[in-house]
């Protein structure tokens, strides 16, 4: 028997979830009319007015907003209501200057803890259930939002954050977690330790929710085996709420994106053009019942295939493959957003050359992430403590512009393969789309 | 007096040295002294050769990252304790020595041992004041 979180919203018909996406559309195109000079101008650049917007029909009429507006427009430019009735504010993983923050009133909180609620439903939770959420809680919406939707389910939820995997396997024995919320990559690390410990028989796990990173499908059986677990994808981004945006029900062959909060639309990233159902292309969302941070068709270049195809679970929301590919080059290592520009930044400020090339890893299951660089006469120098310094140096300003640890290594000039005079920037050998 | 010393960045992979040594030999240069200095990933090869300018040329063109350095050279009486009587002087006189290597001539009765230290203005100037012969480039290429 399959369970819902909101049974009617979840299963309700094409044309009802039509209905609430007209009629919430037009109401959120007004309020960012009224309320977020960035979009009044942004409309009135394309000529459109709210008077425009009678339906998802006229949804493409409506500008595009990009990760580079919501930077540019840091931090308040995309908020449309006032800051007094705002509660909390998120943001993405990243850098320096390129933060994005997002903002939530209460209303806006409910409905993300709902969506998320949905998802840990679909997963087989009940209040009976308890939720041991090893997302990282803070800044990074992953922890929030689970811990949000797990309090809406009623299940007896352990905030445990990301870390200390020895204190997440005693409390997973302990106080028998049932259902576990992390990234897959860390998923499958607490699946080796305890495999490790010879804990497997100690551990009352029943499902995993598991996102934030591409993940294949070999890798979902590999942690469904190991913990004896049924692993479920969920989809987010901070942007538009943050995890819940989408997630899967026990068909796994796809996430349901909640359709009463987000139009999403498959676009051409290159001409903007709308696509039809079925085609491959970026996703695109709209938001339509958010106050603080509505987005109009907020490009997350992220590539996927959108199906209506009736699900055996009965939800009749449409559902997104996994991503399978990104139409921009950020990376993303250990759950956290890389783009090479940022690298890039960091080898030009320091006296190296923009031949680079960047290796992603993954050993097991944790990611590496590895910069090689050639040597220049200005960096070189006869002895090894000096070079070693620098090394270093460069080492330290990488992780503070990423986050992250990347591994320097620095070879010999012109040995970086070019490719019609052009070096191969990023070679990424986790092969997380190889399936699609 | 000092002499000139070239280093050259060598990836830590196989083959490496040879390449380089081919290229300093099809250049016509002899190789005086090496030493090799590295890390897991990478290392310096540290030459003193016959002809720094013709080596340095021939590596440039081979896409070798390549430095000059002046590195001072001392003629050790080859015997035992004869290093460390050189040394003794630098250590008394507070100089560090960032790396040092020797090489023997077929005559004579010195060894020839290279120096890099943090001043070589200092330390040329304890070393003759102790009396310690300093080696000169023409002394390298006469070698």
């Amino acid at each position: 028997m399959e369970n819902y979180y909101q049974k009617e919203i979840e299963t309700a018909s094409q044309e009802q979830i039509r209905e609430w996406q007209n009629e919430r559309l037009v109401k959120t195109v007004h309020h960012v009319w009224e309320n977020n000079e960035f979009y009044r101008k942004r409309m009135q650049e394309k000529g459109v007015t709210p008077e425009d917007i009678k339906s998802v029909d006229d949804l493409y009429k409506l500008p595009f907003t990009t990760k580079d507006d919501l930077r540019e427009q840091y931090p308040y430019g995309l908020l449309s209501k006032p800051l007094d009735e705002c509660v909390r504010i998120q943001s993405t993983s990243g850098t320096t200057g390129r933060r994005v923050v997002a903002f939530y009133t209460q209303h806006d909180i409910d409905l993300w803890d709902d969506c998320c609620a949905r998802a840990i439903v679909a997963a087989g939770g009940t209040k009976d259930d308890v939720c041991h959420v090893s997302y990282g809680y803070g800044l990074f919406t992953g922890g929030p939002g689970l811990n949000g939707g797990s309090h809406k389910v009623g299940c007896l939820t352990l905030p445990m954050s990301s870390g200390n995997t020895e204190r997440q396997i005693q409390f997973m024995t302990d106080l028998g977690s049932t259902i576990l919320c992390c990234t897959p990559s860390y998923a499958a690390y607490l699946a080796e330790s305890i495999i490790e410990k010879g804990l497997r028989d100690k551990i009352k796990l029943k499902a995993g929710i598991f996102g934030a990173e591409a993940w294949t499908e070999e890798m979902r059986q590999d942690i469904q085996d190991k913990l004896g677990i049924k692993a479920y994808d969920i989809y987010g981004l901070t942007e538009i709420s943050g995890p819940g945006v989408s997630f899967e029900c026990s068909e796994q062959t796809g996430m349901h994106i909640n359709e009463d909060h987000f139009i999403a639309e498959i676009i051409d990233p290159n001409t903007g053009e709308v696509l039809p159902e079925g085609a491959k292309g970026e996703l695109v969302f709209t938001s339509i019942t958010k106050e603080a941070f509505p987005l109009l068709r907020y490009r997350t270049r992220d590539i996927c295939i959108l199906s209506r195809k009736p699900c055996s679970c009965g939800r009749t929301h449409v559902k997104m493959t996994k991503p399978l590919g990104r139409s921009d080059d950020m990376l993303i290592v250990k759950g956290v957003n890389v783009f090479p520009s940022q690298i890039e930044m960091v080898l030009l400020q320091k006296g190296l050359t923009s031949n680079y090339q960047i290796i992603v890893d993954r050993e097991k299951t944790t990611d590496s992430i590895e910069v090689k660089v050639e040597m220049t006469p200005a960096l070189f120098h006869d002895t090894m403590t000096t070079l070693e310094a620098k090394e270093q140096e460069i080492t330290d300003a990488l992780k503070s512009v990423l986050g992250i640890y990347a591994k320097i290594s620095i070879v010999e000039p012109k040995s970086i393969v070019r490719s019609e005079g052009k070096a191969v920037r990023v070679i990424d050998k986790r092969n997380l789309y190889k399936n699609n | 007096m000092t002499i000139s010393q070239l280093s050259i960045f060598a990836e830590n992979k196989p083959g490496t040295i040879y390449e380089i040594t081919r290229t300093i030999a099809d250049a016509g240069v002899d190789i005086r002294a090496l030493s090799v200095a590295d890390t897991q990933d990478f290392g310096i090869l540290r030459l003193i050769v016959s002809d720094i300018e013709k080596a340095r040329q021939a590596l440039n063109e081979d896409n070798c990252v390549v430095s000059v350095t002046q590195v001072i050279g001392v003629a050790v009486p080859d015997k035992p304790g004869g290093l460390a009587d050189v040394l003794k002087i630098l250590k008394d006189a507070e100089i560090n020595v960032e790396y040092v290597y020797a090489f023997i001539t077929i005559s004579g009765k010195n060894a020839c041992v290279v120096l890099r230290v943090g001043d070589n203005e200092k330390a040329i100037k304890i070393l003759n004041d102790a009396g310690v012969t300093l080696l000169s480039e023409d002394f390298i290429k006469q070698l």
